[in-house]
């Protein structure tokens, strides 16, 4: 990583993570689900930059490759420390993660199953202080309070189970849970995909006014555009374990430059009876990531796909500042995005 | 549309719900899961039916085929459906388990379900669950069956319908499965397709795939679509009418544009300025909806979205609750805003 640019908070290089396909009694391993492929991305302090794709894109894996909930095959995770120091996260033995864990930390998608029904509030969200060697009960019920209020929960709530609380109090508490150790880093793994969408608008405000509060950096790995639109500052479009677009939000969605991203937006339906337009449905399926198609993944659904698709893997490039492409075509195709209102 | 306007047979509707009344009885108290759901569905039209968890949309149409779960029960109402030879029968006066009924579910109805892996046996190939249909229905040999089969798993356009017709629901991606689910519940021609939540579970490319399905078939056959989900921008590229329900009870009725575009209720108006839609300038606040749908067993009296209304007129909305009126000729609301 480029040492002098200190903004950059994160930076992820030709990340890979494969998984083992076994089969037969000594369990051989048969093929490789390449859940990432060579995926390489920075965010810098303080930004939004959202991941997105459909199902089995790789976006989740993506996002616990960077948290180390999974070993990444190969690549390299740099993240900058709080003291300035750079470290790369993927190679750290497991033992020297705990301080740097403080520091990153995850929203998940489903606030039902990912509280402790068991555990009240006060030991939910106090369990990161604990873990983390805060040994004083008073301190971190303290802190706990301030967290709840933080996320715009009550106190007296603390003593109170989880099951009292619904879907969009639920997502407060594990934001609460999130923000105990003071993260820098915070990856939200479809944080509103769950909730219902008048309960999708608060949690998103609550994040963005987090954000500004605290100085936060996040990762939002999301499948819905248009949350995605609302959030962040950038957004990378991943198809088959592989980002093929990344720019800043306006211009990815109003300038797209990779026809998978085209498609991906058309696809979106408008909540707008007057605009039902013209959609550009792709055909077919994604591609099988344990068996895919040779040159770009996308060309057998692509209606702009030649030759040199078929046959050789695009590069990424950085076709005009902060906007990167993979695509052959890039520069001379002229794509529809979303409609300015 | 002038006043003179005399409706021609076919825009009688298909089917008529009228303030039909489903509870669920519990021992910690009873849950009005529907509440006085009055609508009609007219053939060859798409009626969208939206609202967020809870609001009883999907019981609505598990009331209607009858299939509504124990505790459960229909206490009041009227569900007609105009059946084919043009006589009409009342739905809620059917036994649940008895001859009619069962007529009615598949050869008259057919109903599309949000998860189409758990929808589908998982023992079973598509084939013998196609087949099983087709033959509760219509008297046709096991072969013509197959073949019938076959031919409603090409018209969702499965490619290699011989093939696939012999594989098991886990062997199919999710899209094919939703289009084999869809295949199933057209297998019979019915004239009214109940989908609920067709395309939740499916990504965005795959949910145009399937909705552009669902056009094309409903322009070929004319069957008359209810759409059932909570997503406004499914409603907004699909439907032609819209009902709008909050905790049981319908809010607002109308025409997709007016629905959209001239929204009365207040709740409608929230939800619509609450969505973040992909044309919206991103990063800036959202006005949201305050506090969140109340528990079942904590329903407000009077009018349910009371709490949250910014609307609110103490001692009228809090008391009695508000009938669903005309504001105009297509548009209908039930909000004492409207009420004379």
């Amino acid at each position: 990583m480029n040492q002098t640019n200190a903004q950059i908070l994160l930076d992820v290089k030709n990340l890979r993570k494969f998984f083992p396909i076994r089969r037969g009694v000594l369990q051989k391993v048969v093929a490789q689900v390449r859940a990432v492929d060579d995926v390489t991305f920075y965010i810098n302090q303080g930004e939004t930059l959202s991941l997105v794709g459909e199902s089995g894109c790789g976006k989740t894996t993506t996002a616990r490759c960077i948290l180390r909930a999974y070993d990444p095959t190969a690549g390299q995770v740099f993240f900058r420390a709080e003291d300035g120091k750079v470290m790369d996260v993927a190679a750290l033995p497991s033992n020297q993660l705990q301080p740097l864990r403080r520091q990153m930390q995850m929203i998940f998608q489903d606030p039902f199953s990912s509280l402790n029904p068991r555990m009240t509030l006060l030991d939910i969200v106090g369990e990161p202080l604990l873990v983390h060697g805060e040994k004083d009960a008073h301190k971190r019920t303290e802190r706990v309070a301030e967290l709840l209020r933080l996320v715009g929960l009550r106190p007296e709530y603390m003593r109170r189970y989880p099951h009292a609380f619904s879907g969009g109090q639920r997502q407060r508490i594990g934001i609460a849970r999130a923000l105990a150790l003071n993260p820098r880093l915070v990856v939200a793994d479809e944080p509103v995909s769950a909730l219902d969408v008048s309960v999708q608008a608060q949690i998103l405000n609550l994040m963005l006014e987090l954000q500004e509060k605290l100085g936060l950096t996040y990762l939002f790995v999301a499948h819905d555009l248009s949350v995605v639109k609302h959030i962040s500052e950038r957004v990378a479009v991943m198809y088959v374990g592989r980002i093929v677009e990344m720019a800043p939000t306006k211009e990815l969605f109003y300038q797209p430059r990779h026809p998978y991203t085209e498609a991906l937006m058309s696809a979106v339906p408008k909540p707008d009876p007057r605009l039902r337009s013209e959609r550009i449905v792709l055909q077919g399926e994604v591609a099988d990531p344990a068996n895919p198609p040779p040159g770009c993944y996308f060309h057998p659904r692509c209606q702009y796909a030649i030759d040199i698709c078929r046959e050789k893997t695009p590069v990424q490039e950085e076709i005009t500042p902060r906007h990167f492409v993979s695509c052959h075509r890039a520069k001379e195709l002229t794509l529809r995005g979303v409609v300015k209102k | 549309m002038s006043s003179s306007f005399i409706p021609h047979p076919s825009s009688f509707p298909l089917l008529s719900v009228r303030n039909l009344k489903t509870y669920f009885f519990q021992d910690e108290g009873t849950v009005k899961a529907v509440d006085g759901a009055t609508f009609d569905v007219f053939p060859g039209k798409t009626l969208g039916i939206v609202g967020e968890s809870g609001c009883g949309k999907s019981v609505t149409a598990q009331s209607i085929l009858r299939i509504v779960d124990a505790p459960g029960k229909i206490v009041e109402g009227e569900i007609v459906l105009r059946r084919a030879d043009g006589s009409e029968v009342d739905v809620t006066r059917l036994h649940p388990d008895g001859e009619e009924i069962r007529a009615i579910r598949g050869a008259d109805i057919g109903l599309v379900f949000q998860e189409p892996m758990t929808s589908f046996s998982p023992v079973h190939t598509i084939g013998n669950q196609l087949v099983e249909a087709v033959r509760l229905h219509c008297a046709v040999g096991e072969k013509e069956a197959r073949q019938r089969g076959v031919e409603a798993l090409r018209s969702v356009g499965i490619p290699k319908p011989e093939r696939r017709i012999d594989e098991y629901a886990f062997e199919l991606s999710g899209g094919l499965r939703q289009r084999a689910m869809i295949a199933v519940a057209l297998s019979c021609n019915p004239r009214l397709l109940i989908a609920d939540e067709p395309t939740t579970a499916l990504d965005v490319t795959t949910q145009a795939q399937i909705l552009d399905l669902l056009r094309d078939l409903q322009k070929q056959r004319g069957m008359a679509i209810m759409l059932i989900t909570h997503n406004l921008g499914v409603i907004a590229e699909m439907a032609d009418d819209v009902v709008v329900m909050y905790l049981g009870r319908v809010v607002e009725e109308g025409s997709v544009d007016d629905i959209f575009h001239n929204p009365k209720h207040p709740y409608t108006k929230a939800l619509l300025s609450s969505i973040p839609s992909i044309e919206s300038t991103p990063r800036i606040k959202l006005p949201t909806i305050t506090g969140s749908i109340p528990h079942p067993y904590n329903r407000p009296s009077g009018c349910p979205f009371y709490p949250r209304c910014e609307s609110y007129m103490r001692g009228t909305c809090d008391a009695t609750e508000p009938a669903l009126i005309a504001v105009n000729e297509r548009q209908k609301v039930s909000c004492f805003l409207y009420q004379k």
